[in-house]
């Protein structure tokens, strides 16, 4: 696979896939993955879809969950497996198009380069990424509720691109099945007290990511999810 | 503007069920608590229907026209109370569901690692 870009493959950085009903888009995600990184692991979340062939066909380890639990279980299930498996990176990445691989090579480059233990993505360090108005407003005041909570002071949340190495992915202990344990890793993470560092990503609206991404109303469940637990 | 007793009572049980609603369950200090206020709930809901006008006047006192107006509110408090448990009740029951399917997931994944590093490696 490496012959593709004719780059040196990735080895001690394994791409997390949470895979919920992405089947028309994730063997693109899993062959776009592959001509960096040697290992992706989706786990997929009980999709109906076909999502699961799909991944393997192109070449990802695929993880089962008999039943949908939600995208925070599948992330934590998937921490777990890779950090067993020995590896020294876990990179977070999500199954619907919307990262880019160069980013997470670049994010794991920065966290060997500075010796940092959590590199977090943000879409709001450049102006690469478009937004809309109402989703930059609603994004800042996730931003401004998950540093409330952390004390960290992140410039993006609920952005699904992390590079965690595994001393710090072991205090990772996910206990929001749902779309709140976005908030919840920093939380975690933030407790490991390692050294950690923003990098710019860029998060690409396609039309199919917008049809399936998350409504903003969905924001009301998030917050719900995280005063009420 | 007089506060009617009745306003305080209701306002208590309202802040007792936002209480409740970010404690355990599960423990049995709280279990015991639920089982006494049902024996209570038992108690005045026979004393009630044995004699009537005891309600009616208890609910005069807290400044309630009529019995079936307090047990209206009654029912309300109880009505707010059982969401707040059954909601803990149910974070609970899915967090064991989660533990549960994780497990299953990745010694279904273990097995497979260990069946392809095996004979065919």
């Amino acid at each position: 696979m490496a012959a593709m870009t004719g780059l040196p493959l990735i080895d001690d950085a394994w791409l997390v896939v949470p895979l919920f009903n992405e089947a028309e888009v994730i063997g693109d995600v899993v062959r776009g993955a592959r001509e960096r990184f040697r290992h992706v692991v989706c786990v997929d979340d009980g999709s109906t879809d076909g999502s699961a062939a799909a991944a393997q066909a192109a070449g990802a380890r695929v993880l089962r969950h008999p039943v949908n639990l939600g995208q925070g279980a599948a992330l934590q299930t998937g921490i777990e497996y890779v950090v067993g498996a020995g590896a020294r990176y876990v990179v977070t990445f999500d199954a619907d198009g919307q990262h880019q691989v160069t980013d997470a090579v670049a994010m794991v480059e920065l966290a060997r380069a500075e010796d940092v233990a959590i590199v977090f993505g943000s879409r709001f360090l450049d102006d690469r990424t478009r937004a809309g108005l109402l989703k930059r407003v609603v994004l800042k005041l996730a931003v401004w509720f998950t540093n409330q909570s952390t004390g960290l002071r992140l410039t993006d949340a609920h952005n699904g691109l992390r590079v965690i190495r595994s001393d710090a992915a072991r205090g990772v202990h996910l206990t929001q099945d749902r779309m709140a344990h976005a908030s919840e890793i920093v939380l975690h993470l933030q407790r490991t007290h390692l050294p950690w560092r923003e990098h710019p990503v860029h998060v690409l609206y396609t039309d199919y990511s917008r049809g399936k991404g998350q409504s903003l109303l969905n924001s009301v469940n998030i917050l719900v999810d995280l005063v009420f637990r | 503007m007089d506060v009617m007793w009745i306003q305080v009572v209701l306002l208590v049980g309202i802040g007792v069920v936002a209480l409740l609603l970010n404690r355990s369950t599960a423990d049995a200090r709280h279990q015991a608590i639920r089982r006494l206020m049902l024996l209570g709930f038992v108690l005045a809901a026979a004393v009630s229907v044995m004699v009537p006008q005891w309600l009616s006047a208890v609910a005069n006192r807290l400044g309630v026209g009529r019995g079936a107006d307090l047990l209206l509110y009654a029912l309300v408090i109880a009505f707010l109370s059982y969401i707040s448990t059954s909601h803990r009740r149910m974070n609970q029951l899915s967090a064991k569901i989660t533990a549960l399917t994780r497990e299953l997931t990745l010694t279904e994944a273990r097995l497979e690692d260990e069946r392809r590093a095996g004979p065919g490696a």
